[in-house]
């Protein structure tokens, strides 16, 4: 992916992030702090209210902390513009959302070429890279189909057909599985597992902790609050840091 | 993002919501299409005007008219004549006209009979087809001879079992009186006036014994220099001022130009209300478009949203949207304009009159209906794009 690979692709410090609500001030985030290595499987476990979605969003470049610092590759996001926010988000991380948020009207080619429309890309190139996208997620032979003439599963493949086709250092996924039957979400966990050991960095945000064992790691949030879990160490293909200090979560104050 | 996509992507969706695209172009199509059939109408009628005022005579004919009111009601034909000696007049011919009852075999109408003289020919160009004019010697001797119009001739010949374009030679009665046609009048078509076809032409001084009238009813002018028409009709009107003693009531002046002023004055005006009222549709049609395109931005939130998680700026959004909207109502101009095509054929077939769409209007239709695009297509384009991604996600 990077070659800078010295450099954490989440570097998280003492993140907050509060809401005016009725005019009182409600903090969401306490003072989070997250190291997440390329190469690595994160599962962010939380239930609902927790501030997972917040702390997604965040990640995301969706939306800005309050406070804290928060570094994607070595780039601080804190304060940057819209634009900036934007290009972050079509350069450096593929979502996949739990409803999947394929455009209906779009073919699942049409779909899996869109990020690639606004990095600007010639129209030969994005087929291209849209069409291997889709090939590895098994669905070339359902490039034309749109999102009505394909099953639950084969659409949250599209989505991440269409998260891999801008090559991004990260995926952002999002209660993947939230949408699909338990065998077709194992499906789907499976060949995120696969693209792991390929080298493909993934966060999965997640209330199941059946999905969240599948990950290299775990981290649970509750009240705002990060915990981390014990590493896996099952899985022998995992290149990070293992010293343990980077991985180690820094807690609330 | 780069241009053409931006456009593909907008006519994209333009087209894939067909009933949105066409309820919310309609007021534009129906806009423009107006504006067309109203020009197209407004062009026909002038046309018209103009065409009837040519027939009124050459640019650089001018008639007097005797209304009669007054102490001195009246003009003899000399005194007509006189006006031959004002500056730039090139020729007068005085004209007394009343409804005589024509005659020939068992067949009578009724018809116009003009008295004139020789000059009517040149200052009228009114010439004949066949036979000789009415000469100076006829209206010296008031001798009994006729000019006759072709539709009078063939009113009066064809029942007869007489071959109209042989009229000169024969015998007619008017009022009475035995005149010999000495001519047959080319065909000139209608007027403002009438027909022009209608007529018989017989000498003026006849004319006035037959009819028991003296002076003259019209005495028709023609100027030798057009551009110094305006000075002519002063100088006329300075001499009839003196003629009828001051009274400016007795007699009237008209030229081409002015009947023409005066009767495309009128068009005009209506031409003017019917383009603000158009232009109040083609508003109108914008705001239906903005309507439309705000619920549809709300509608589509959710796209917005996914499209700007994957890399959609601010700008692209707005561009897209802006775009659509410009699509749509260029769209409803483009099919405006065939409609008001067909429209204004459908006008020019049902009043029968020729119909006209001007290029120019046609143009600026299309760019003004494009321009209400433009900027009823702003505000629901910026609200798309100023929306927050978490939020328009979230959306359902």
């Amino acid at each position: 992916m990077t070659t800078n690979a010295n450099v954490p692709l989440i570097e998280m410090s003492k993140v907050s992030k509060s809401y005016m609500m009725a005019r009182e001030k409600t903090t969401v985030l306490h003072e989070v702090s997250l190291k997440v290595a390329h190469g690595d499987f994160l599962a962010i476990v939380g239930p609902s209210g927790s501030g997972k979605s917040t702390l997604m969003n965040i990640i995301g470049c969706l939306d800005l902390p309050s406070e804290g610092s928060y570094k994607l590759e070595g780039l601080e996001i804190m304060g940057q513009s819209d634009n900036k926010l934007t290009e972050m988000r079509n350069k450096k991380i593929g979502f996949i959302f739990q409803g999947y948020h394929l455009l209906p009207k779009l073919s699942a080619l049409e779909n899996c070429e869109l990020p690639l429309i606004y990095r600007g890309l010639p129209g030969k190139e994005r087929k291209q890279r849209a069409m291997e996208a889709l090939e590895r997620v098994g669905l070339g032979q359902r490039m034309h189909h749109r999102q009505n003439e394909l099953s639950g599963g084969q659409q949250q493949r599209v989505a991440i057909a269409r998260a891999l086709a801008t090559n991004p250092p990260m995926l952002l996924a999002d209660e993947p599985t939230g949408a699909l039957d338990s065998k077709t979400g194992m499906e789907v966990l499976s060949m995120m597992e696969e693209l792991n050991r390929a080298g493909q960095t993934i966060v999965l945000i997640t209330h199941d902790m059946e999905v969240a064992k599948r990950a290299r790691r775990t981290v649970i949030i509750r009240d705002g609050v990060l915990t981390e879990q014990e590493r896996r160490n099952s899985d022998e293909t995992y290149a990070g840091p293992q010293d343990g200090s980077e991985e180690r979560l820094v807690q609330q104050a | 993002m780069k241009l053409t996509q931006g456009l593909k992507m907008a006519v994209k969706s333009v087209l894939s919501n067909k009933l949105r695209t066409v309820l919310s172009m309609l007021g534009i199509l129906i806009g423009v299409a107006t504006v067309i059939a109203l020009v197209a109408m407004g062009k026909a009628s002038s046309n018209e005007v103009a065409k009837q005022v040519s027939s009124l005579g050459s640019p650089n004919s001018l008639s007097v008219t005797i209304l009669g009111r007054g102490t001195v009601t009246t003009l003899s034909v000399d005194e007509a004549n006189e006006l031959g000696d004002v500056m730039n007049v090139a020729g007068v011919a005085p004209v007394t006209s009343a409804t005589g009852y024509a005659k020939y075999g068992k067949t009578q109408v009724s018809v116009t009979v003009e008295g004139i003289t020789a000059a009517y020919e040149k200052v009228k160009e009114f010439p004949v087809q066949d036979g000789r004019y009415i000469a100076a010697p006829d209206i010296k001797n008031n001798t009994k001879v006729a000019l006759i119009g072709v539709d009078t001739a063939t009113d009066l010949f064809e029942d007869e079992g007489e071959d109209p374009s042989a009229a000169v030679g024969k015998k007619i009665t008017i009022n009475g009186y035995i005149f010999t046609i000495v001519g047959l009048l080319e065909s000139q078509g209608s007027s403002l006036t009438g027909s022009n076809d209608e007529k018989i032409l017989i000498p003026v001084t006849t004319a006035q014994k037959v009819f028991q009238t003296s002076g003259v009813s019209t005495i028709n002018l023609i100027v030798s220099d057009t551009s110094l028409m305006s000075a002519t009709v002063t100088a006329v009107e300075a001499v009839l001022y003196e003629k009828f003693r001051g009274n400016e009531n007795a007699y009237r002046v008209l030229n081409q130009e002015e009947a023409m002023k005066t009767l495309n004055s009128v068009n005009e005006t209506m031409n003017r209300q019917l383009i603000y009222v158009a232009i109040i549709s083609l508003i109108v049609g914008g705001i239906g478009i903005m309507n439309i395109m705000l619920v549809s931005v709300t509608e589509r939130t959710r796209e917005i949203g996914i499209r700007k998680s994957l890399g959609a700026k601010k700008r692209d959004i707005l561009f897209q949207f802006l775009v659509e909207a410009v699509c749509i109502s260029g769209l409803g101009g483009a099919l405006g304009i065939g409609l008001g095509y067909v429209a204004s054929f459908i006008i020019g077939v049902v009043m029968k009159t020729e119909t006209e769409v001007p290029l120019d209007t046609v143009g600026v239709a299309f760019l003004f209906s494009a321009f209400v695009g433009v900027v009823f297509g702003y505000l629901p384009a910026n609200k798309a794009a100023s929306l927050r991604p978490v939020d328009a996600l979230r959306h359902d």
